[in-house]
């Protein structure tokens, strides 16, 4: 298989507030959200980032959606460079995290056909998606409903659908399933499934053990910013469940017992 | 224009005109609340100052004198002669607002009147006018027997007449009376009301779609920054210049009501053609000026609210430059002054108003304006690009 993502080297640092380090009680200005993360991705497959809240996950993730920018080190994704080619890597990821929001005052269907303006999709080609998708996620009959009147699920099925609008080749989901009930959770982690089958490469940040041993064939474990332990998910598990692994890990790279 | 820059006007123009809410409080509001309080305000001002047709003033006199009370047969009041003993109750009653003037003569004031030389430095003979300035009726009692008293007393000495008989020599014609009006308010209100319209729309679009957490939706497809800050500053004009228009439309019908007889002589039909493009070419560049300012401030701040109170400042100075348009006794002449923003819109519109106006001023200030635009545009620009900007909550 094919290594579509690459991430050599990032860091990221933002700086604290004058209220943030009275609340965290420190005079340093910087706090260092990655520091020197490597990892890679090949075609096809889940590659799943875990680590506890806080580790950097979301940062990274930003990082390769080209939303924020790395202090220094370099991603490419399916060829193109998230420094110098920023609109070309978003032509190429489909990218959903809880902060991104659907305007709730328009329904699905205005903002399926939106985004897929945004994005040069054909309307003909678009509207066999829309359809197609529509109906997997049962969005069909809130389709002209405002997204402000849809449940937590249904938005986020919406937003899942809009987000894969191009068809992209990599998919970045920051915790997919956070706040979801368990039958949206199922349906989620299903279609992030079929998409593998179809060929496409799913990059997901989660905290949750279980979704990681269900769906995801690597692994990289983020802890304070560093890329702690990266590996097939076998590899990493080394015949142990994924969640004692990991607080072995944890305790390891932090020096403390849990 | 680029199909992500229509794509993104299209979605902005739907979202304030599918919004109910939104279209009513950003564009007819504004319109029917500046008619209905300047109408108010006009009726109230005009019951204030004016009394009823038929009113008839109630007047009471002590001593009054036959020479005077010849010129006051034609006022519409009931004049009753007192004594001086009913003086006290008169005053009371003037207090009350049961009466409306006292006046009070001198026993032989003719005599008194005749026989007084201005220049021997001696008291002159005196008349006490008592009234009540709470009452409408009783402050007209006192202008109107004032004025009696003024023909009275120039009646005396009349050596020469000012403007004597039915001539009109008032030389203004009615095309310089609402060039006057027009060019001394419209230009301060235009560019409050325009303002207004930037204000109620633009916060809501940058400041809003941030504080939702929408704008991120759109920065993660391969729109371009630059087409989205064209897209929503065009479309934020076209709404912007919507709910100015409702504004200005309430004004001008208000206008008859809250100027009274002054809007007589105004008529709107002295403009041509010319004048009317001028105008919306000067109007519609400010816009765009006015809604990208508002749009920088909007991108800096976090939340809707934090948006409109930072532009409150902004608010004053537009309000500030556009006064100086009531002051300036027509526009200016000189070149320079068309190349500094907003003053410049003033100005083209104190000369398109006044019919006093340069083609070549109102195309400077056009072109300062758009020019003007496009660098707050370039600066939107790179202020989405700034994920300190656009992403810190």
């Amino acid at each position: 298989m094919a290594e579509i993502i690459t991430v050599t080297g990032l860091n990221k640092s933002f700086k604290r507030s004058a209220k943030q380090q009275k609340l965290e009680k420190t005079k340093q200005r910087l706090v260092q959200a990655v520091s020197d993360l490597s990892f890679s991705a090949q075609q096809g497959e889940i590659f799943g980032l875990l680590g506890p809240n806080g580790a950097g996950k979301t940062t990274t993730l930003r990082m390769l959606a080209t939303l924020i920018k790395p202090d220094s080190g370099e991603a490419v994704l399916d060829g193109a460079a998230i420094s110098s080619q920023p609109a070309l890597v978003r032509t190429k990821i489909g990218f959903l995290t809880s902060e991104l929001k659907l305007e709730e005052f328009f329904t699905p269907n205005y903002l399926y056909d939106f985004f897929a303006s945004l994005h040069g999709v054909d309307p003909a080609l678009r509207d066999r998606r829309k359809s197609y998708i529509f109906e997997k996620f049962g969005i069909r009959d809130f389709a002209e409903v405002k997204i402000a009147n849809l449940s937590t699920g249904m938005k986020q099925k919406a937003s899942l659908a809009i987000s894969l609008v191009h068809d992209p080749e990599i998919i970045i989901f920051d915790e997919p399933t956070n706040g979801l009930d368990v039958i949206t959770a199922k349906v989620v982690t299903d279609y992030l499934v079929d998409l593998r089958r179809q060929g496409k490469t799913i990059l997901v940040s989660t905290h949750i053990f279980s979704l990681v041993e269900k769906i995801c064939d690597r692994v990289g474990i983020i802890i304070n910013g560093k890329m702690t332990a990266c590996d097939t998910l076998d590899n990493i598990r080394a015949g142990q469940s994924l969640e004692d692994r990991f607080f072995d890990i944890y305790s390891e790279a932090v020096g403390a017992v849990i | 224009m680029k199909s992500n820059v229509i794509a993104i006007m299209k979605k902005e123009l739907a979202r304030f005109f599918g919004d109910k809410r939104l279209m009513l409080s950003a564009v007819l509001l504004p319109g029917i609340l500046i008619y209905l309080v300047y109408s108010l305000m006009g009726s109230a001002l005009t019951g204030m100052l004016e009394t009823e047709e038929d009113y008839r003033y109630t007047l009471s006199t002590v001593n009054f004198p036959q020479s005077v009370s010849a010129l006051t047969r034609d006022l519409k009041a009931d004049i009753t002669a007192i004594d001086a003993a009913e003086i006290a109750a008169a005053k009371a009653a003037v207090a009350e607002k049961t009466l409306d003037l006292l006046a009070i003569f001198p026993e032989d004031f003719d005599a008194q009147v005749a026989a007084y030389d201005p220049a021997s430095g001696e008291t002159a003979p005196r008349v006490a006018l008592y009234y009540n300035a709470a009452r409408t009726e009783s402050a007209a009692a006192y202008n109107l027997m004032t004025g009696v008293l003024n023909t009275f007393e120039s009646a005396l000495a009349n050596k020469f007449d000012i403007n004597p008989g039915d001539e009109d020599f008032d030389l203004a014609t009615d095309k310089d009376a609402s060039g006057f009006i027009f060019s001394s308010l419209l230009p301060m209100l235009l560019m409050v009301l325009l303002f207004s319209g930037c204000m109620a729309v633009a916060p809501e679009a940058i400041a809003g779609e941030k504080e939702r957490g929408t704008i991120a939706t759109i920065l993660i497809t391969p729109v371009k920054r630059s087409e989205l800050v064209m897209g929503k500053i065009f479309a934020l004009a076209v709404v912007a210049l919507f709910s100015g228009a409702s504004s200005i439309l309430g004004t001008l019908l208000s206008l008859p009501k809250l100027m009274g007889g002054a809007s007589e002589s105004m008529s709107a039909v002295f403009y041509g053609p010319a004048d009317y493009l001028m105008l919306a070419a000067v109007v519609l560049s400010t816009v765009l000026v006015l809604i990208s300012m508002i749009s920088i401030i909007s991108a800096y701040a976090k939340t809707i609210k934090e948006a409109q109170t930072s532009v409150m400042p902004l608010m004053i100075i537009v309000m500030l430059v556009g006064m100086t348009g009531m002051f300036s006794g027509g526009a200016q002449a000189a070149a320079p002054y068309y190349f500094i923003p907003l003053y410049n819109s003033v100005q083209s519109m104190v000369g398109i108003f006044s019919f006093n106006v340069s083609a070549s001023h109102v195309l400077v200030t056009v072109l300062v304006n758009l020019a003007l635009s496009a660098a707050f545009g370039f600066v939107l620009t790179r202020m989405f690009n700034s994920e300190k900007i656009m992403f810190n909550k």
